[in-house]
């Protein structure tokens, strides 16, 4: 069986995220970038499966301009088996529903059983991509998963899902796509020398233009502004008594 | 122009972030109607007193009742030929489904909607809420989820009809096997008025249980950074944050917490934020009302002892 991983370059996410005043959009240029959080994850799962012999290849697909192949190299380094580029030109805004329309003709091509791909990405923190996939190829879908486990048949998975009410669990058949949360396992580093033997691991690149699909936006972007934390008045307060006469006298007890 | 809420219930109980979709609803279209999937038709006459539901559809099924996204999408896209929005609160529930819809009807949907704009402009975050963003949607029909917090409740008060469809459910390639709800007799955490949140400063599972017994005192709901979670100190249900519940409450008492940017995207919108940690440097300090800069345990037992 086959496993692929779509994974994405984001704002590395412990920095910052600031707007352009010139552009009016988040500024990108010279930021430290970094591969999602989720994805890590997701890269993970699927190099366990390969380990556990379920799986036959590990395939990491990423879409974007050239730099996006760092991000793809990290996922060689890390022990996928090989890569495959969607190439764009410039910095286009595709929206969910193109990348798993581009996503999902990958994904016939490889004729893959299972996908695991990160909850969503922390830029624009949509949520979207693997449900879009699963609903465009009729794929069994778990989102927001936590625990994984391909049945001895490897004709299922069971997954543990992250809900607001609690953890559920469901049996896919596969071919199924599944979503990661933080909690299904702790993602590993690259060593130096899989980072040498990265560079020889094969890397495929498809312009976007030659797999027909339409990438108008579908949704524009109008404007961005900054709306982190505001700092408060942060008045002292020395005991219990004191906090809970504050918060009396606010009217918040 | 007709709008469609899709309600989320457990048991005939319906979830708060429902309300908040109806509201958002009512601020699209003056015709809004609701549909519910279920396992129970009975479930539907609750959501048939929401005020602004003109009709209430229900789709009752046993097949429903932990039903998949496949299935879930299908009826949906099916029942959406005859309106031009579908809106849901943001949850779990709604993420899992809404975005198929699209996927379905060729739309892209907007996640986490904040305020609606106009008929087609919306303003939802990025970049763990430290980015808000204005969107505009050029699809014909518009798939919505918002946030919780961002719209009022709306209040029981209608009459609304309830309108049984006859949908031939389809087969599912995914079974369920089992739930492992989080019992809690305390208010829910995305409403309660007040919260009282830990963080990996609590140190243990058992020392945990102070910000319990101080929540019980305060009539509060318990609340966990990400990092208590990940500690094991409590179940991840709990989490407040950007990956956990986006929360605003009137009063936010975070204990040993050290301030994450995606722990402040879940609650930076507390109308009172209270901070007790013994390091008055931390990020969460600076965006406190109130800071008790102290051993957390003797006050956390003291605030126990005097509230």
């Amino acid at each position: 069986m086959k496993i692929i991983i779509p994974i994405k370059r984001v704002l590395d996410p412990y920095t910052q995220a600031r707007v352009d005043k010139q552009t009016q959009m988040v500024d990108l240029t010279n930021a430290k970038m970094a591969m999602n959080p989720f994805c890590e994850i997701a890269v993970e799962e699927a190099l366990k499966l390969k380990e556990s012999g379920a799986a036959s290849e590990t395939i990491a697909v990423s879409i974007g301009t050239d730099k996006t192949v760092d991000t793809l190299r990290t996922a060689l380094a890390m022990g996928v088996d090989r890569a495959i580029f969607i190439k764009t030109e410039g910095d286009l805004d595709l929206q969910p529903l193109h990348l798993g329309k581009i996503l999902a003709s990958i994904i016939k091509r490889e004729e893959a059983g299972l996908v695991i791909m990160g909850k969503q990405a922390v830029d624009n923190d949509n949520n979207q991509t693997g449900q879009i996939i699963s609903g465009l190829l009729g794929y069994s879908l778990g989102t927001f998963i936590s625990k994984f486990s391909l049945s001895d048949d490897a004709q299922s998975v069971e997954v543990s899902r992250e809900i607001d009410s609690g953890i559920e669990t469901r049996r896919l058949h596969l071919p199924a796509i599944v979503t990661v949360d933080l909690r299904l396992n702790e993602p590993r580093y690259a060593s130096l020398p899989n980072i040498m033997k990265a560079r020889s691991k094969p890397l495929e690149t498809l312009e976007l233009s030659s797999l027909d699909i339409d990438v108008t936006p579908r949704v524009k972007v109008i404007g961005v502004v900054e709306s982190g934390t505001k700092d408060r008045a942060a008045k002292q307060v020395s005991s219990a008594k004191e906090l809970l006469e504050e918060l009396t006298q606010m009217g918040v007890l | 122009m007709s709008a469609l809420v899709l309600i989320e219930l457990h048991g005939a109980e319906i979830s708060a972030n429902s309300r908040a979709a109806v509201t958002a609803a009512t601020q699209l279209s003056g015709a809004v109607d609701a549909l519910v999937l279920t396992n129970d038709a009975a479930n539907a006459s609750a959501v048939a007193a929401i005020s602004g539901v003109n009709t209430v559809k229900v789709v009752a099924d046993a097949a429903l009742e932990h039903v998949s996204a496949g299935i879930a999408s299908k009826i949906i896209a099916g029942v959406m030929s005859d309106y031009q929005y579908l809106v849901a609160g943001s949850a779990t529930y709604s993420k899992n489904i809404v975005p198929v819809v699209g996927a379905l009807l060729d739309v892209q949907p907007i996640s986490d909607v904040c305020e609606v704009k106009s008929p087609n402009t919306f303003a939802r975050p990025l970049y763990a809420g430290n980015i808000m963003a204005t969107v505009e949607s050029s699809d014909e029909k518009i798939l919505l989820t918002v946030r919780a917090t961002s719209f009022d409740h709306a209040e029981d008060g209608g009459s609304a009809a309830i309108e049984e469809l006859s949908v031939d459910v389809p087969e599912s390639n995914s079974t369920f096997i089992s739930l492992q709800e989080s019992q809690s007799e305390r208010p829910e955490l995305t409403t309660a008025d007040r919260i009282v949140s830990g963080g990996r400063g609590l140190g243990s599972k058992e020392n945990f249980g102070l910000i319990e017994q101080l929540a019980d005192k305060l009539d509060a709901a318990v609340g966990a950074s990400r990092a208590a979670v990940d500690a094991g100190f409590i179940s991840n249900d709990y989490q407040v944050g950007q990956t956990g519940k986006v929360v605003a409450p009137k009063l936010y008492m975070a204990v040993g917490i050290s301030g994450a940017i995606q722990h402040l995207a879940g609650m930076k919108d507390s109308q009172v934020i209270v901070v007790i940690n013994n390091d008055g440097d931390a990020p969460m300090a600076r965006m406190a009302d109130l800071v008790w800069n102290t051993d957390l345990f003797g006050a956390v037992q003291d605030l126990i002892d005097n509230a």
